[in-house]
């Protein structure tokens, strides 16, 4: 009697720490979003700065009050756009011929080098783009300066990759093997198989790892910072405009911002954040889908 | 083994002990003048934050007994705190305006020199002030109209709150009209980074910040030094100034100012990238 009394007491205690170490993470999250909601709306709730100007001004003069973050807003989002544009169907290929086509040598060392770039700290990606990528760009560049869109795209396009393949990977490999086979069954190549019947098949896991991908080009900042301009105005026209994001505003100025400043660097934050739950929110839904299917 | 040689063995041994019991000396020295206690609080400029917080620390660890804050505030909020004793002593990166000198006695512990760097590539050698400005605003894009090649200027700038951009923008007179379309660097070393890889680049950095991979134009026909700055010919460089009440005498806040003045303060002047007053 006494001895079950003690495993079930222990049994108790162990899930009790459990249950205190899932904590931190909620607690964390709540603290995080508290933390920049409370000084990101302030400025608003104060009407020290209108939302409205905050949200569809052009231009960034601090010590001019004019703290417009649409040209922002622009440049987060197509620099996003054009890395995914480009990152995912290599990675998606790369996933393919890992799980599909490579032979268990050739995959594994494919598989280490994703994963090596997956380590990589991000302001070392940013020192390659300025080292490497910003000075090519600006030889095809009709602009005078390398620091470009295209630039951030290219670097984000690399940064994405290990994030998209590793999960398009596992998700191809979890299709079962009858698929492949009744394929072969039917006279189909390897190629139609490939298109036809795997990569459908694990479409929702391919998914869930594109918008993983997405999260982590719009809330990369060290590596962008180096490579994107921070022009203090100016919505982006051409592939060769700088760009400033969201995040690297926060960066830049964060250190030496007092007052309205910083609030509406914190404002900077809420707007990023929403993005990145809106990004939470659908991988959440894809996953619900495939849980579905 | 020869007799001169002996001679010059036995010469070097006893002249490097006699450095190493001066070094003894000198920094028991130190300590014992400094040995004080009590709170010193210091806020001002934020370009001086680097040295004054290494100096702090340094003063500390020589004087156990000692507390010391420094808040970067901005040069105004310093002279203000400094002048209301709310500050033991303030610092600025600026001189003083003659309304705000009266009651505050003032010591200037480094200098800081601005350059304006120019890919090693470009031609142009010398610029005047008022082109420095209509580059920096826009009004002039291309180095033909400086007397370089037919290419356009890429203006590079620091981020907005830098002690340096502030400084820069102050004396070329150029606060709040920066070009828009100018790329924004963080800190010196990638502006410097920046200029060193683009050709048609200009930017602005402290002057220990420029090395062979840039170069420094002159200013009004004058060379960016350090001596340049010190004989106040190369106009772009600011004081960094410590003041506090002259009618408020703290044992400690004075001990701290001497510690700054003295030798050993001003290497951590220059480790932290400051010009010496000493030289």
């Amino acid at each position: 009697m006494e001895a079950i009394k003690r495993k079930k007491l222990r049994e108790r205690i162990i899930e009790n720490i459990f249950l205190l170490c899932a904590c931190v993470a909620v607690i964390s999250l709540l603290a995080i979003t508290f933390f920049v909601f409370y000084n990101g709306l302030a400025p608003f709730v104060s009407n020290s700065y209108s939302l409205w100007s905050f949200l569809t001004g052009v231009e960034w003069r601090p010590g001019s009050n004019m703290y417009g973050i649409f040209y922002m807003i622009v440049g987060s989002v197509l620099a996003t756009f054009g890395a995914i544009l480009i990152g995912v169907p290599v990675a998606i290929l790369t996933a393919v011929f890992i799980a599909e086509m490579a032979g268990s040598r050739a995959g594994k060392v494919i598989r280490f080098a994703v994963e090596l770039l997956a380590g990589i700290p991000s302001v070392l990606y940013g020192v390659f783009g300025l080292g490497i990528i910003v000075p090519y760009v600006l030889k095809i560049s009709p602009m005078a300066q390398g620091e470009s869109l295209l630039a951030t795209v290219f670097v984000l396009a690399i940064m994405i990759l290990p994030t998209v393949v590793s999960i398009s990977e596992t998700s191809l490999s979890a299709v079962p093997k009858e698929y492949r086979e009744g394929s072969y069954a039917l006279g189909a190549s390897k190629i139609q198989t490939i298109f036809r019947v795997v990569l459908p098949a694990a479409k929702s896991g391919i998914m869930t790892g594109v918008i993983l991908g997405i999260g982590r080009a719009i809330g990369e900042t060290m590596a962008v910072m180096l490579v994107c301009g921070n022009p203090i105005a100016g919505i982006p026209t051409s592939l060769f405009s700088q760009i400033r994001p969201l995040t690297t505003n926060i960066a830049l100025e964060m250190g030496y911002a007092s007052g309205v400043h910083q609030e509406l660097l914190y404002s900077t934050g809420v707007v990023l954040f929403v993005f990145i739950m809106i990004i939470n929110f659908a991988v959440n839904r894809i996953v619900k889908t495939k849980v579905g299917n | 083994m020869s007799k001169s040689f002996k001679k010059v063995l036995v010469s070097l041994l006893v002249g490097a002990s006699v450095l190493a019991f001066a070094g003894c000396s000198s920094s028991d020295k130190t300590a014992l003048k400094a040995a004080v206690s009590g709170e010193i609080n210091g806020g001002g400029s934020t370009s001086v934050q680097k040295i004054i917080d290494a100096a702090g620390s340094e003063f500390t660890a020589l004087n156990p007994d000692a507390k010391f804050t420094y808040s970067g505030t901005g040069s105004s909020d310093g002279i203000k705190g400094a002048a209301a004793d709310t500050y033991s002593f303030g610092c600025s990166s600026r001189d003083l305006k003659t309304e705000e000198q009266p009651g505050l006695k003032v010591a200037t512990f480094a200098y800081d020199g601005i350059a304006l760097i120019v890919n090693p590539a470009n031609t142009v050698t010398n610029l005047t002030k008022e082109q420095l400005t209509k580059i920096f605003t826009g009004e002039i894009t291309n180095w033909s109209e400086v007397g370089g090649a037919d290419a356009p200027i890429v203006v590079v700038s620091r981020e907005d709150g830098s002690g340096t951009r502030s400084a820069t923008e102050e004396l070329l007179g150029f606060a709040e009209k920066l070009k828009a379309d100018a790329t924004i660097k963080e800190g010196n070393g990638n502006v410097q980074t920046t200029v060193a890889g683009n050709a048609n680049a200009i930017g602005y950095v402290s002057l220990t910040f420029v090395d062979k991979t840039v170069t420094a134009v002159n200013v009004n026909g004058v060379k960016a030094t350090v001596d340049n700055v010190l004989n106040k010919t190369y106009t772009l460089s600011r004081p960094f100034l410590i003041f506090y009440d002259e009618k408020k005498t703290d044992p400690a806040t004075q001990a701290f100012i001497d510690f700054l003045m003295s030798e050993d303060g001003q290497k951590i002047v220059t480790k932290e990238g400051g010009i010496t007053v000493s030289k």
